[in-house]
Parts: structure tokens; sequence; C-alpha cells
């Protein structure tokens, strides 16, 4: 149960992070003009951090219950 | 050439390919060989979630909003995260009750009440009915696009079609017949469709494909890659604010926040998810490759959003071109015409998949929740009396789809017109989320009431309808527009969309919080205030509990009553046809190791449960409670007993830390044995000891009697002085040896206490004088100085005057015996202090060294060096004396610094609290 139990707390520790990349004012910072590799900066950064949270989602989800 | 012909007959065949689909699964599921019982099928048909309106509307959001459309993926996700905590539980409690939908997880969760199931299921459906005329208004418009094929002309350009010829209507028609074809083929026990959930992770397939295509053909094909489009796009001034959008054109966070929260309560509620996360799930493993799968799946889809849209923008600049449509119009306008099909095919099986899955959905809301538990009320039908009802839960449902797309098409026809897409879909994500508090508190809060949730659902949906759906309707011009504006009778306080004064927010974010605020208010409001019934409240400790209970025999803790087995069978042949009873009761007689129907089942509460749960499957929980009182006479439980038996439960875990204690209690036993086991070997260890000592003490004396007697035996001629001397020696070592057999003798008598005590009340103080006047003799001969204190007046005590100058005469002549030879000195002191008479026998010898204090009440313990001092009593004096004193009630003692004398004190209590202790 313990197991069940922390990988629990880690989705909702993942939940909150993505609270906070996906809110102001994270959000804010990259609300700028500007580009990477050609993609405007806030574009970019969402897509990035969005990637980023599922690889976190799949590795807590993934890992041995 | 794209005519009309070729797009409907290619329209058809993905319908019919589909249906082979569909068909093939639901062969291989009746052999066992489900091709859905995989994570990937899984994740796939999960993605049902996006749309017609995903498929083209997120352009059209982009092509306004920047990244406006993002948070509708992106609160899933985040919702997603919760998945394990949250829709396992659903998932668990769904089992084990055999929920069939959204509102019977409601409706069983408080109660079973047939009337909150009821007010789900109207929710749900006037709630979707502007999501379904999303899909209608997205294929009958793309179809009207491509056919105009090559030229790009505008729906609305085209002109209202009248009735007959509008393709929505048609859409509307063909899409019921399938669905019927589709969900309602047969009565299945659990509400699984797996030919419906492979199909539907086919039309994922088909739209991702669709999407990406025609997204990389835009972006790489008509520009070069995801740099040019968006520096072309900064190159004209109108696009170059959209490129840091979040501020100025999407709006502020707030509306990003409110649309993330509005659509993690979508991804969960939506009847359609429901029904493919929960419903459909095979296995709740499933879930951790879902929880990665499906929000890759968003982000795959979205990649090429906004250069398609930035793409649109560039290609058609004069705003002629609906930005609704750009996915469609651009290959059309590059003359791509397989593309712009596949693109078409590719809307079609998004909005083909909504409407399938939300349709089944609700039609089982419809007729579990809605019309049956109607139908079963109305004696009049005599339902109870019908032999096979499958037919006519059929028929329900197969009505309850074609009315619902009847519906959605009204609602197309009467506002569809008024709002994009997104819009559009909104409003339905604002209405399930009324469901939030419900469900969440369901599952988390076991003190949520069905008063509390029915409260809630209807004051939420009440503002929703009117702070959504009346301006939707107003808008359109079957309200009057001043509604809106000026307020329902001029009330200015009252503007559906600026309720209470409220403004300066979007629309979807202004009806959120006062929905939510009079949702949760009502639902908590009233749960705190409105005590639950015995009903609400197993149920609530069963869905709450969900993972602390084994088994499906949770419920049947609960049932108290009388039944019989043909009844039970005849109710589950009624709904289910006999073949899915027999091997319903076939299931259960399995399970007890009996066989169904040679063997003689028990009409027990698990088997009505097992039956009840069954019922459930096909007819929901609330009718199925309603059938169930027909053959089964339930004895109520009182809400006392419904809490005793769960108290029955938790005091298992006390039960449990109980056992714990006891073991924890049984070796403290043990220690305590093996303490008293050692204790026993030291007795006798010193029983052994006291008689090797007794032997010891009694043969020194005997020795120097018998030598002296053989040398006056075999001396005869021995002077008389010196036979004098001997005589003296043999005497006092006979005396010596009397006393010694005296004092076991009477210790013995004491220990087995048969020694006889005559008590009564005695003055201490003339013991102490006497015993004094006694011995002064042996004080003078020894050249030792007494000082006696002794007080006026005494209280007396209870005890044995002989034996209490027993134990004088033993403390006095040890002192005499241990006095410092040159110079002896002994005090004796006699005090009444605290209720007690204390005295205090002092000498000035060398003291008695620490370890020796402890020891030396023991028996045969003298004090001195054994192998040099000369022993100078029996060892069993102070011992006797103590054992005295005891006897009395009072203690003994010595204080004693080595080198400086010992003082030996022994306290009795006297007067009242020696009367006390004698009563």
């Amino acid at each position: 149960m313990s197991d069940f139990e922390s990988k629990g707390q880690r989705f909702i520790a993942l939940c909150m992070l993505g609270m906070l990349l996906f809110n102001y004012p994270i959000l804010a910072l990259f609300n700028v003009s500007g580009t990477v590799f050609g993609v405007p900066v806030l574009y970019a950064y969402i897509f990035v951090a969005w990637v980023l949270l599922i690889v976190l989602m799949a590795f807590v989800a993934e890992s041995d219950d | 050439m794209l005519h009309g012909t070729v797009i409907i007959l290619t329209s058809f065949a993905y319908l019919g390919l589909l249906f082979a689909i569909a068909y093939y699964a639901d062969k291989r599921a009746d052999a066992g060989r489900s091709v859905i019982a995989s994570p990937y099928i899984y994740s796939l048909s999960l993605a049902v979630y996006a749309t017609a309106w995903t498929f083209y509307g997120s352009v059209g959001r982009a092509a306004s909003d920047g990244v406006g459309f993002l948070p509708i993926y992106i609160g899933p996700t985040l919702m997603i995260a919760l998945w394990w905590v949250v829709l396992r539980k659903i998932l668990r409690i769904s089992k084990q009750n055999r929920i069939t939908s959204l509102a019977d997880f409601i409706a069983s969760r408080y109660g079973k009440s047939a009337l909150l199931g009821g007010l789900v299921t109207v929710i749900a459906v006037i709630g979707i009915l502007p999501y379904i005329s999303l899909q209608l208004k997205a294929v009958s418009n793309s179809f009207t696009i491509l056919v105009q094929y090559p030229e790009i002309i505008m729906p609305t350009q085209v002109g209202a079609a009248p009735i007959r010829q509008d393709t929505a209507l048609w859409v509307a028609l063909i899409l019921a017949t399938f669905t019927i074809a589709f969900g309602t083929r047969h009565l299945d026990a659990a509400e699984h469709h797996p030919g419906m959930v492979a199909a539907i992770a086919f039309e994922s397939l088909v739209k991702l494909l669709a999407f990406l295509a025609v997204g990389l053909f835009v972006t790489f094909g008509i520009y070069g890659g995801f740099g040019d489009v968006f520096a072309r796009a900064a190159a004209e001034p109108k696009l170059r604010a959209m490129l840091t959008p979040l501020e100025g054109v999407a709006g502020s966070y707030a509306n990003w926040v409110w649309l993330t929260i509005l659509s993690m309560m979508a991804i969960m509620f939506l009847p359609r998810q429901f029904q493919i996360a929960v419903i459909e799930n095979v296995d709740e493993k499933h879930l951790n490759k879902a929880i990665w799968l499906f929000p890759l799946y968003m982000v795959a889809i979205n990649v090429f959003v906004l250069p398609i849209a930035f793409g649109g923008l560039l290609r058609f600049p004069d705003g002629g071109v609906d930005a609704d449509t750009f996915v469609l119009t651009l290959p059309m306008a590059e003359k791509q015409e397989l593309l712009a099909l596949l693109v078409f095919i590719g809307g079609l099986s998004a909005a083909t998949g909504m409407v399938i899955v939300e349709t089944i959905a609700l039609s089982t809301m419809v007729c579990n929740d809605l019309v049956m538990p109607l139908l079963l009320r109305m004696r009049s039908l005599r339902l109870n009396e019908r032999r096979d009802l499958t037919g006519l839960l059929l028929g329900i449902r197969r009505g309850a789809i074609v009315l619902i797309l009847l519906l959605g098409y009204l609602y197309f026809r009467l506002a569809g017109e008024a709002y994009a897409l997104v819009s559009i879909g909104l409003i339905s994500f604002a209405a399930v989320a009324q469901f939030a508090p419900a469900m969440l508190g369901g599952i988390f809060w076991k003190g949520g009431t069905r008063a509390g949730a029915l409260c809630g659902l209807l004051a939420g949906f009440a503002v929703w309808f009117y702070t959504l759906l009346l301006p939707a309707l107003a808008r359109s011009g079957w309200l009057p527009i001043g509604l809106l504006e000026h307020g329902p009778f001029g009330i200015e306080l009252l503007k559906p969309l600026q309720l209470f004064g409220l403004s300066g927010l979007d629309q979807i974010n202004h009806a959120m919080i006062w929905s939510m605020i009079a949702n949760i208010g009502a639902y908590v409001g009233m749960s705190l205030s409105v005590s639950p019934s015995a009903d609400e409240h197993r149920q609530a400790s069963l869905f709450v509990d969900v993972f602390r209970q084994t088994g499906e025999s949770g419920g049947a803790r609960f049932w108290r009553g009388t039944a019989s087995v043909p009844d039970l069978y005849g109710l589950l042949a009624r709904f289910l046809g006999s073949a899915a009873a027999d091997s319903a009761f076939g299931e259960y007689a399995g399970a007890k190791g009996l066989r169904w129907p040679d063997d003689r089942l028990v009409a027990d509460a698990e088997l009505v449960h097992h039956v009840e749960v069954q019922l459930a499957g096909a007819i929901g929980a609330a009718s199925a409670r309603i059938m169930m009182a027909s053959v089964v006479k339930e004895e109520a439980l009182t809400i006392d007993e419904v809490r005793e038996i769960l108290d029955e439960a938790s005091q298992v875990v006390v039960y449990s830390h109980r056992l714990e204690q006891k073991s924890r209690e049984l070796e403290a036993a043990t220690a305590d044995l093996r303490e008293a086991n050692e204790r026993l070997k030291e007795l006798d260890r010193l029983k052994d000891d006291f008689v090797s000592t007794v032997t010891h003490e009694l043969r020194t004396p005997l020795t120097s009697i018998r030598a002296f007697t053989e040398i006056l035996l075999e001396h005869p001629d021995v002077e008389i002085g010196q036979r004098k001397k001997f005589l003296g020696i043999i005497t006092k070592e006979t005396e010596r040896l009397t006393r010694l057999i005296n004092q076991v003798l009477d210790l013995a008598k004491i220990e087995s206490g048969k020694a006889e005590w005559i008590e009564s009340p005695i003055d201490l103080k003339e013991v102490i004088s006497d015993t004094l006047a006694a011995m002064g003799q042996l004080f003078r001969e020894n050249k030792i100085t007494l000082d006696a204190r002794l007080p006026e007046r005494v209280s007396p005590v209870n005890a044995d005057l002989d034996r209490m100058i027993q134990v004088m005469l033993n403390l006095l002549s040890n002192a005499v015996k241990f006095c410092d030879r040159a110079n002896g000195r002994i005090g004796v002191a006699l005090v009444e202090r605290d209720g007690c008479l204390q005295v205090d026998v002092r000498d000035n010898g060398r003291g008695i060294s620490l370890e020796d204090q402890a020891a030396i009440f023991n028996k045969f313990r003298q004090v001195g060096d054994t192998l040099t001092d000369k022993p100078q009593g029996s060892g069993l004096g102070l011992h006797i004396s103590r054992q005295i004193v005891e006897h009395f009630g009072g203690r003994m003692w010595v204080e004693s610094d080595f080198g400086s004398g010992a003082c030996f004190s022994f306290a009795l209590p006297a007067g009242a609290a020696a009367d006390k202790r004698v009563a």
C-alpha cells in the first residue's frame, strides 16, 4: 500500500508542478518577444514544458508498483 | 474531381470500414480474445476527447487568440496527472457497483436516488446539446465547403438551405442510424461495447494522421518550416501582436486559468469521457500507459495548430474565409484534392467518434436513470409482469439516440450560427463542470448527502442556464436581446452576462465563477445541514472507502430481508434474457463451489446483492433498486444499524490493534515468568545455602563440645581448675547450640506463618527501658556508655510484647558486639513522628559498608571478614528481627557511614494508624 501511496503523492506533486509551469507568473516570464529556432518564445516554452511534464508522468506511471 | 457524389461515397465507405472494425472487434470479444484489452487501444480511444472542435476549431481559436486554445489540452494533462488518485478510485467503485454511466454513479453514491439520477441525466442532455450541434455544424460546413471545390465559399454565403436539403439534418440522421447500429445491437449487462471502442481508437488514428498531414503540408509544403511561418507572420503588422499574445489578444491570465480548470473538469465528467475512461475500461492497469500516451496524443494533434492558423491568416488576409475552416480551405486553395478529402474524412472521424460515444452514453443515462425509473413506477403499465424487457430497453435507447441527435440539430438551427466552434463547445464544458462537486465530493467526502448533491446540481445548472444558454438563445434572436443589455424586467443587477454587476470577465469565466459558487455552496451547505438516511450512509461508505473493501460482497453486509431464488432468477431473466441470467447465476454458484442449476442456492444477502448488481449493470442502480423491491421483502436498516455495520468494519482495525497489544502483553508475561523462574532458582539456591549454613553453624559448637568431652574422658586426671574451665566452655557451646536451634525453629515458624503472635497494645518506651535495665550488667562489663533518649509518653503500638523485647535485645546485643572496644558508646532514641514510633540504636563501631548494608538483613549474613573474624552470632538475629517488625506493619533499616558506627532503626505504626491496621 505504501508504494501505491507514494506513487499517488508523486502524481499530485507533478500536477502541482504543472499548475505552476502553466500559470502566472512563470508564464509571464516567457511572454516576451523573440524567437527560439524561429519559434516565438512563449510557444516554444509551452510545448517544451508540456512534453517535459508528460515525460515525468510517464516515468512515474511506469515505475513498478 | 471532388463531386458531391465522390465525397458522399467516400464518407459512407469510411463509415462502412468503421462498422467492419466494430463488428470484427465484437466477434473477437465474444470469442474471448478482445482487441481492446490493450493499454494502447485504451489510450487511443480516450482521444475521443479531440472532436471536430479540436480538428477545425483549435485553428479558429488560435487565429484570434494565439495560444488561447491550449488550456483545453493542458488542463486535461494536469487532470490526468491526478488520474492515479482520482480515476483509479472511480474505476474501482464503478467495477464494484456495476456503474453504467455518470448519472448512475452519482445516483448510486447518494443512496441510489432515482431523482438525482434523473436530474443528472437532464443536465447532461441539455448541457451536451450545444456540443453535439457543434459536430453537426462542423461536418455539414466542411461538406458544404468541399462541394464548392475549386471555389472557396463560406456556408453563410451559400445561404440557409430549406430543411429537407440541410446537410446538417442528414448528417444527424445518418449518425443516429449508425450509432444505433453500433451501440444498441444487443444489451450487455456491463454496458461494454468492445466494437465501439475499437472503432473509436481507429477514428483517433485517422483524425491524428489527417491533421498531421495537413499540418506538415502547410508548414513544410506551403512554407519553409516553423521558423518561416512565424517569420512571415512577424513581418505582417496585423499578426505581429499575436506572437506574444497573452496580455493583449488572448485575454488575461485569469481567462487562461479558468479555461484550464474547466477542461480539467471536462476530461473527467463529459459523459463520453466517463464512458470510455471508466465504463469501457477493461483493466485498471491500462491507466499506467494511458496516463502519458493520451497527453502525448494531445501534444501531437496541437503542434501544427499555430502554423496552420498563421498560414491561413497569411493566405486569406482579407478575412473572407472563416478561420474555423483553415484546415480544409488551405489544401483546397493549394489544389490538393486528395489532401482536402483526407481532411474532410479526418473531420468526419473526429465528429462521428464524439457523436457515437456521447449519444450512447447519454442514451444509457436517459434509459436507465430517467425513463425506466418512471416507467417502473407507473403501476398501470404492469411492467413487473412482463416476461422479457430487453426489447423495451433497447427500444428506449434507440429512441433516445434519435431524439438527442435531433435536439442537437435543433440547437444548431436555433443558436449554432451565432458562435464559433470553440465557444459552442465551452458552453457544454461549463455544463458538465457542474458535476464536479457532487462527483469529487462523493468519492472523497463521506459527509456529502443526497440533499446536498440535488441542491448543488440544481443551483449550478440554473446559473449555467441563465448565464450561458439564455444569452446564446438571445443572440440568435430567439429571445429579446434587451434581456442581455438591460437585464430581465430592466433590472440591471440581473443582467445574464454581468450578474450582480460582475463585469470585465470572459462570458465563460463569469458563468463558471457564479455557477461554482452556487453549486459548491449549496452542496456543502445542504450536506452539512440535512442528515443523511441509512441508504446514503451506506453508499457513502462503500464509495469513499472503496479501497478498504475486498470483492463485490461489500454491499451485501448492509442487507437484511427475505427472497426466493426463482424470483431472483425470473427478475434477472426478464431484463437480461435467460442466457445472461443463467451465466450470472452460474458465476455466483461457481464462486461458492456449487453448480447452477443442479445445486440449491440460498437466497441470502449475498445472492440478492449479486442479482441487484447484475441488474444495475443493465438498467442502472436506481431502477435496479425499484425492481429488486418487487421480488425481495427487505427489512429497512435503520441508520443506527448501518452505523453499527460500519463500526464493525472499523472494529476489525481495532481488533488487529488489540491483537498486537495482546501479543505485546504476552511478551511481557513471558518476561515476568522468566523473572519469576529466576527468582525461584535463586530461592532454591538460598535454601540449599541455608541448609548447608545451618549444618555448618551446628557443627562448630558440636566440634568444640566433642573435643572438650573427649579430653575429659581420656584424661581423668585433668586438674580441677582446668576441668572447670573445660566444662564452662562445653556449657557455653551447648547454650549457643540451643540458641541457634531455637532461632532456626523460630525462623521456620515465622516464615511458614505458624508462629503465634499475641497482639496487644504495648508501650514501646517500657519495652526499651526494661531491656536496657536487663542488659545493664553487659554494658558495664564492656565499659559501654549508654545514652538513652526516651520521651515522657508515647502512643501505644499493637505488637507482641515478647517479640518486641526479642528485637530490642537483638539490636542492643549487636550494638554491644560491634561497639568500639576501648571507648564504647551506644545511643538509644525513641521518637514519635508521622503516626509512627521510630527506635534508633546507634553504636560507634567501625560501621557497615554500603554493599553490606543491603545484605545484612539476609539469613546467616555476618558482617566482617569471615576468614579472620570469629563469627559473633548465628547470623539469624537481624533477619528474624526484621521479620517481626514487618509482621506488625513496620519496617527496619540501617544507616551507616563506613568507619563511624552504624544506626539500626525500626518504625512501627502507632496509635490510630496501628488501630486502623488491626481493624
